[in-house]
């Protein structure tokens, strides 16, 4: 006997007739509620994220001095400031440009799905410095909103501010292996 | 009598579900160090705190807790066909599926997956189902290094310790001792380095870097997998869990059976209680979500060890069974005031806390954890604050009945029935016990009664001595 037939055969046993209860969805579920900007820059600000409104994507990254830039192929070009250092390698890379998938308002999180404005997941671990580019449109107000927006067969981050760790007396500390810097820039509605 | 095919526990003799001595015996111990306690106790202080806060955010925490209960015992009794379910989408997505019966299956399985690929050292991101099975011990003596990558694992690793959190298993360490620890085991550390959390936490950073960048292989645990669709989920904060989910070519999650859950749609559920519950935090930093193999991007080989290891033996148990709904959140542990005071180690298991009170003895029979069931007061803080709600104070009484009471003990009541019967027999023992008032242990047979359990201090006189006076 093979040990998938093995377990199988003693999850049936352990089992018996027991029946299969109802699940119970009396939570707030998607499209509960609209998707507010000042909350997601809110929670964003609160974990160590920092929050540009503004659509000239270009000037914004210049004036962070990203350093050496590594970008997901299929960027758009005019992101790019015209006189960036862009290299190929993320391991030589000081600092990452992409857009995301979803923010979600009510936890402050970006998620990239590795689309070709993305790209691969290494390139927004490596470098210290992620520049990450959110449209107005891909804000939702909640965790199930998200959820029924992604694709599970791409391969997902989910990104709650910088790296960090609640491992020395449980007290959160920023920058760890991850990006140490996340810079938010919002599209749409520059205040 | 056993036969294949029926649930069974835990095999003595590998992994970490079993302690060296008992609670009581333990605790006793660890009471004494009142560092250890100073330390725990400010760190459950500002988890619970932190908790609290996040929790009070929405307006929905009950609710949720009720689908992720519900969500839990609906997959448990759907659980051969989600898991049926599961390989065949992990299978169709590129990945290959392995079932591992017990710790020993399971070792074995890693240790060939690792050899075959020709590499000698593997990164690990924290995970409860590996170190349950013993793997790195296993690994260790198949001459392949495991390098935990997990902050309070590398803590814990480096300082030759044990863990004692589900969450955080260097809790019982605070900043100074952590600092001492890196300047004496960590390889190129600057002697500088302060007892600042940044600065201990960027030591981490620098340390294992090289490590990450270098290293073909890795090993995961799961937090869950979607049966629907053949993802797999790992929450984590420092970025190390995403450096090895995605730089090795080849990846190897080792997963418990009850970890999954039935539909994509489920994760909203458990995304919205388990960083909340766990770290306190709206989100943890990093989710890694995949499905498979994607080229081009990560590991290009994907292998899922589903372990039993005990579990199916825990199922079995219509009113035990609910521990495996667990979500290792550690909301249990934080709130506990044995925990509190005894610390993790006390438990003797991986899984310390009111939740490894019910688990690790289901897991290897409660004859080889009899004191377990017995480390709380009852007192319900931990069905409270159980996300998925557990019902961990009626398992513990449950799981007391099931403790094996020796032969001796039914004879010792026989006679405490007998002598009450017979008054002059009676007098004689209350003032034998007047005697025993110094012991802490009944003699044999009758010790292993008292192993798990407080012999409680006789009076100085018997009822009948100071009625008698009167």
């Amino acid at each position: 006997m093979s040990s998938r037939e093995l377990i199988l055969g003693r999850i049936k046993a352990a089992l018996g007739d027991t029946a299969v209860p109802e699940v119970t969805r009396d939570y707030r579920p998607a499209a509960s509620e609209k998707a507010d900007v000042e909350l997601l820059i809110d929670r964003l600000v609160d974990y160590k994220a920092v929050v540009h409104r503004s659509d000239d994507v270009a000037g914004v990254v210049a004036s962070l001095n990203p350093g050496r830039l590594v970008l997901p192929p299929g960027l758009d070009p005019s992101w790019v400031p015209a006189d960036a250092t862009v290299v190929d390698d993320e391991y030589q890379a000081e600092a990452v440009l992409t857009a995301s998938t979803v923010a979600v308002a009510e936890t402050g999180t970006i998620v990239l799905d590795g689309s070709p404005d993305q790209g691969r997941r290494r390139i927004t671990l490596l470098p210290d410095l992620h520049i990450c580019v959110v449209r107005p449109d891909q804000i939702v107000a909640s965790v199930p909103d998200a959820i029924a927006r992604l694709d599970p067969r791409r391969p997902l981050t989910w990104i709650s501010g910088p790296s960090a760790t609640s491992d020395i007396e449980l007290n959160r500390v920023e920058g760890v292996h991850g990006p140490r810097n996340l810079h938010v820039i919002l599209l749409g509605g520059a205040s | 009598m056993t036969f294949l095919g029926m649930p069974t526990t835990a095999p003595r003799g590998v992994g970490n579900l079993r302690g060296d001595e008992s609670f009581p015996a333990a605790a006793h111990k660890a009471l004494q160090d009142e560092q250890l306690r100073r330390n725990l106790g400010h760190a459950t202080t500002t988890i619970r705190r932190k908790s609290g806060a996040v929790i009070g955010e929405l307006p929905d925490w009950q609710e949720l807790r009720e689908a992720g209960s519900t969500l839990k015992a609906n997959t448990m009794a759907r659980l051969p066909e989600l898991l049926d379910q599961l390989e065949a989408n992990v299978t169709a997505a590129g990945g290959v599926v392995h079932w591992a019966a017990d710790a020993n299956e399971a070792n074995q399985i890693v240790t060939d997956l690792v050899k075959a690929t020709g590499h000698d050292r593997v990164i690990k991101v924290k995970s409860m189902a590996t170190q349950e099975i013993g793997l790195n011990e296993a690994l260790e003596a198949s001459g392949i290094t495991a390098v935990e990558t997990d902050l309070a694992e590398l803590i814990v690793q480096l300082g030759n310790d044990k863990p004692s959190h589900i969450l955080v298993p260097a809790i019982h360490r605070n900043r100074a001792e952590i600092r001492e620890i890196f300047l004496r085991e960590m390889p190129g550390v600057d002697p500088a380095l302060t007892d600042e959390p940044a600065e201990l936490a960027g030591a981490a950073r620098r340390y294992l870097r090289e490590t990450f960048l270098s290293t073909k292989v890795a090993v995961s645990g799961a937090n869950f997998a979607v049966a629907e669709t053949g993802t797999l989920a790992v929450l984590e904060s420092e970025g190390n869990g995403r450096m090895c989910l995605t730089l090795p070519e080849t990846l190897i999650t080792v997963m418990g059976i009850e970890k999954l859950v039935p539909t994509w749609r489920d994760l909203e559920v458990f995304l919205q209680l388990l960083p909340r519950a766990s770290t306190g935090e709206r989100m943890n930093p990093y989710t890694s979500m995949w499905t498979g193999v994607t080229p081009g991007d990560g590991p290009q080989n994907f292998h899922l060890v589903l372990l039993d290891n005990g579990r199916t033996a825990v199922l079995a148990d219509e009113v035990g069974r609910q521990a495996l709904h667990c979500i290792r959140c550690s909301a249990c542990l934080n709130v506990c005031p044995v925990y509190e005071r005894t610390g993790g180690h006390a438990y003797g298991s991986v899984y310390p806390g009111p939740i490894g009170a019910i688990l690790s003895p289901q897991l290897t029979g409660v004859e080889d954890n009899a004191s377990l069931p017995y480390a709380s007061s009852l007192c319900g803080a931990c069905f409270d604050a159980c996300p998925v709600k557990i019902d961990i104070p009626s398992i513990l009484v449950h799981l007391r009945n099931e403790v094996p009471h020796p032969r001796a003990e039914k004879a010792a009541f026989g006679a405490v029935a007998y002598t009450m019967d017979h008054p002059a027999l009676y007098t004689r023992a209350q003032h034998a016990a007047k005697l025993s008032r110094h012991a802490k242990k009944l003699p044999p047979p009758l010790n292993g009664w008292t192993a798990s359990r407080d012999l409680p201090e006789p009076p100085s006189e018997t009822f009948r001595d100071w009625w008698a006076k009167r």
